[in-house]
């Protein structure tokens, strides 16, 4: 199971590096991050993914994002219930024979086509990353040409996101 | 209506409303507009021209680890901002309170690879606490503010904030912000929960071989009388790390003296047979654990540490508090319990008589050695002097054989083991040491890294008297050779000039000791003038720091000092 975190940081220039930063030099891998505003002017949201299994280890990576200076709240959502989304955009070589063909697979993922070229399209899914990675797969015989995706995006279900005030750190902070 | 000022007098409106005596830095283009307006304040704070501004940054920490204050270095953009790097790194891995300002390209500059320009808040970005680049004046006064009460407050660090020329010389209406600091996302822990005292206090109150680890926390927090109430409450014994040294006097009773790789063999025994770790204010870095597999195989562990991210991170713990180690200590302190642990005590005398670990002292040489030399240091300041060491084996000696009972007075590079610090360090230590003497005991290798700030020593008239452990050798790296290399002495033997004639040069007395017996008269000469003076001691170059746990061996398989033979080596 990969971590997953949402943390909020102040919308600051170098914050995005900070937090990149510490992930490089605590050797701690980062498979997707995904940030943006929060509903909170001059507050930003980041979902991150991390590769760590470990738990002591996860605990550490929490615990670092959370001392820098710049981070409000960090949130280790990995076993909460949460909405997951990704979204994809990829461009698959398609001519007017092979077009129906994709359009077929993209309406079963529920997708939509944004661009057409006269041999390309431009196809985009959004969803759970697993479903991502299925779609990938089934359009992989009509020739990929550019894959983009956002990364993980998460949000705790309901109301349960704290916000952070100095109690819930030092009570999150103390026992492991 | 506030008074205008411009950003450049803003820097020292502000140092001096944060409390600040002097300022440890070195001039340039991109800071010239604070140091013409110095010429304003001078009777207010006082700047010390430094040689380097490696120099700096270990002056501003020396004075910091002395004073309990923050340090303050200066540097100009571009290589006297990035001279400063070393002196950053080594003040973070000590938890060292320090401010470095720097100043920057115009902000219009500021990208287009101008001269003397370097991304300094970027390069000092995993070295610091945090930092700042200040791009509008209105900013420069809050986040000045800001960066003294992040760097004193929480685990103490580096802050840096760099200023661009331009915000040097924008002016703007002064007002020093007086309201509380609020930072959103910085919220240093206070004090223990209800359950964690509980939880800690079950644990204790059961160990039969409990063990103290006492860490630098122990001093940053001011935590010394806890940790003496809770050592002779419990009747505990405790050990220090490198930089928790002075936390309890060594000539406390309960006290094993060092713990780690060149730590009393007892204190290592008792740590890997303990039932409970007690650590309070320290980090498990390697080189006090060894073999992480093996350490402290059937001990519980607390573990009090006020950075949250140090729990867990190399020893797992039972218990992990968050918080003060002063208020942590004066939580648990009363349900303590006093057992009888006399046969953990007997245990502990055992291996301590079973050591032959102070022998040394005894061994009758031709040559001077480094041990007896540096206990004749200790003789001849009674014990009671502030101590500066550099890094390397006169380092480990020093903690060996030079006793400290009081706290504050021991001051070293530490997690960064900087080679260098010493000298600077201790010339930052004199402007607030002022009712002990100031020693250094620096190597040879090591001297040669900043000699050069000699020169502010001789400027500045610092009380500082340096004692060069001079083996010919950079020693821990030749022993390292010699143990686990083949003696195989590759580029360790250095070459060091005349230090007599180089005292003689910088205007300073210099002397050399080459016997025992020398050592208390030339300290003497040393402790009756009034400024730096410089000793070299020339010792064995053959001998080495015992006992020795190498690196990721087990803790407890130390090796012990073989029978004494210094006999020269193949090179």
């Amino acid at each position: 199971m990969k971590q997953t975190l949402i943390a909020l940081v102040e919308d600051k220039p170098g914050v995005l590096n900070r937090v990149a930063s510490l992930f490089r030099r605590r050797n701690f891998n980062i498979e997707s991050l995904a940030v943006g505003h929060s509903e909170v002017p001059g507050v930003s949201r980041m979902t991150i993914v991390t590769d760590e299994e470990e738990l002591l280890r996860r605990n550490i990576i929490k615990a670092n994002l959370f001392k820098m200076i710049n981070v409000i709240d960090v949130q280790d959502v990995t076993d909460t219930p949460c909405v997951f989304r990704e979204t994809v955009l990829i461009k698959v070589e398609a001519d007017a024979v092979t077009r129906g063909q994709v359009m077929d697979v993209v309406e079963m993922y529920r997708g939509r086509i944004v661009d057409v070229g006269t041999t390309t399209l431009i196809v985009e899914v959004t969803g759970e990353p697993e479903k991502i990675e299925s779609a990938i797969h089934v359009l992989t015989p009509f020739t990929i040409l550019e894959i983009m995706r956002t990364g993980k995006i998460a949000m705790t279900r309901g109301k349960v996101m704290p916000r952070s005030n100095g109690t819930t750190r030092a009570a999150s902070n103390g026992k492991h | 209506m506030a008074e205008m000022k411009t950003g450049a007098e803003i820097v020292w409106e502000c140092l001096i409303r944060e409390g600040v005596e002097v300022v440890f830095g070195y001039p340039g283009g991109a800071i010239l507009p604070t140091y013409d307006a110095l010429s304003k304040y001078k009777d207010k704070i006082r700047h010390v021209l430094t040689r380097h501004e490696q120099g700096a940054t270990h002056m501003a920490d020396g004075y910091a680890r002395a004073s309990g204050k923050v340090g303050v270095a200066m540097a100009t953009s571009g290589p006297g901002a990035t001279n400063m790097v070393t002196g950053i790194a080594t003040a973070m891995m000590d938890s060292s309170p320090i401010v470095c300002i720097t100043g920057q390209v115009a902000t219009t500059a500021i990208g287009g690879d101008a001269f003397q320009e370097t991304d300094v808040t970027g390069v000092t970005l995993p070295i610091t606490k945090h930092n700042y680049l200040v791009t509008h004046i209105e900013d420069l006064a809050p986040t000045i503010r800001e960066a003294f009460y992040i760097a004193r407050t929480g685990r103490p660090g580096p802050v840096l904030v760099d200023i661009p020329k331009d915000v040097q010389n924008a002016s703007i209406e002064f007002v020093y912000p007086t309201e509380p600091i609020e930072l959103p996302g910085y919220h240093p822990p206070a004090q223990a929960t209800d359950e964690d005292v509980a939880a800690a206090l079950e644990l204790i109150n059961s160990a039969e071989r409990p063990v103290i680890l006492a860490g630098h926390g122990v001093l940053i927090s001011g935590a010394m009388k806890e940790l003496r109430e809770l050592a002779e409450k419990g009747n505990i014994p405790v050990t220090t790390t490198l930089l928790g040294i002075g936390g309890l006097p060594a000539s406390h009773p309960m006290n094993m003296g060092m713990m780690g790789m060149h730590g009393t063999p007892w204190s290592n025994h008792a740590i890997q047979q303990a039932d409970l770790l007690i650590a309070c204010g320290m980090r498990f870095d390697d080189r006090v654990t060894g073999n992480l597999k093996t350490y402290s195989p059937n001990s519980k562990k607390i573990h009090i540490e006020i950075d949250a991210s140090e729990i867990n991170k190399n020893v797992k713990v039972d218990v992990g508090i968050n918080a003060d180690l002063g208020t942590v200590l004066r939580q648990i302190n009363p349900g303590v319990k006093r057992l009888d642990r006399s046969e953990w005590f007997g245990k502990i005398k055992d291996w301590e008589e079973d050591s032959n670990e102070r022998d040394i002292l005894q061994f009758e040489s031709p040559t001077l050695l480094a041990a007896q030399a540096i206990r004749k240091i200790w003789e001849g300041t009674k014990g009671s002097a502030f101590v500066v060491t550099d890094v390397g084996q006169h380092q480990m000696l020093e903690c060996q054989y030079y006793s400290h009972d009081d706290p504050y007075t021991l001051s070293t590079s530490g997690g960064a083991g900087t080679m260098g610090f010493s000298l600077p360090a201790a010339i930052g230590a004199s402007f607030d040491v002022k009712d002990r003497e100031i020693w250094v005991i620096v190597g040879d290798g090591c001297i040669q890294m900043t000699i050069m700030e000699l020169a502010t020593a001789v400027q500045e008239n610092s009380n500082v008297n340096i004692c060069i452990i001079n083996n010919g050798y950079l020693g821990m790296v030749r022993q390292w050779q010699q143990m686990f290399y083949e003696s195989r002495y590759n580029e360790t033997p250095i070459y060091s000039p005349d230090y007599v004639k180089i005292a003689e040069a910088y205007r300073m007395p210099g002397y050399r000791v080459e016997t025992l017996e020398d050592i208390l008269p030339t300290m003497k000469k040393a402790q009756e003038h009034n400024g730096p003076v410089l000793i070299e001691f020339v010792v064995e170059q053959y001998d080495n720091v015992y006992p020795m746990v190498p690196a990721g061996a087990d803790l407890h398989e130390m090796i012990r000092r073989p029978h004494p033979r210094f006999e020269k080596m193949e090179m």
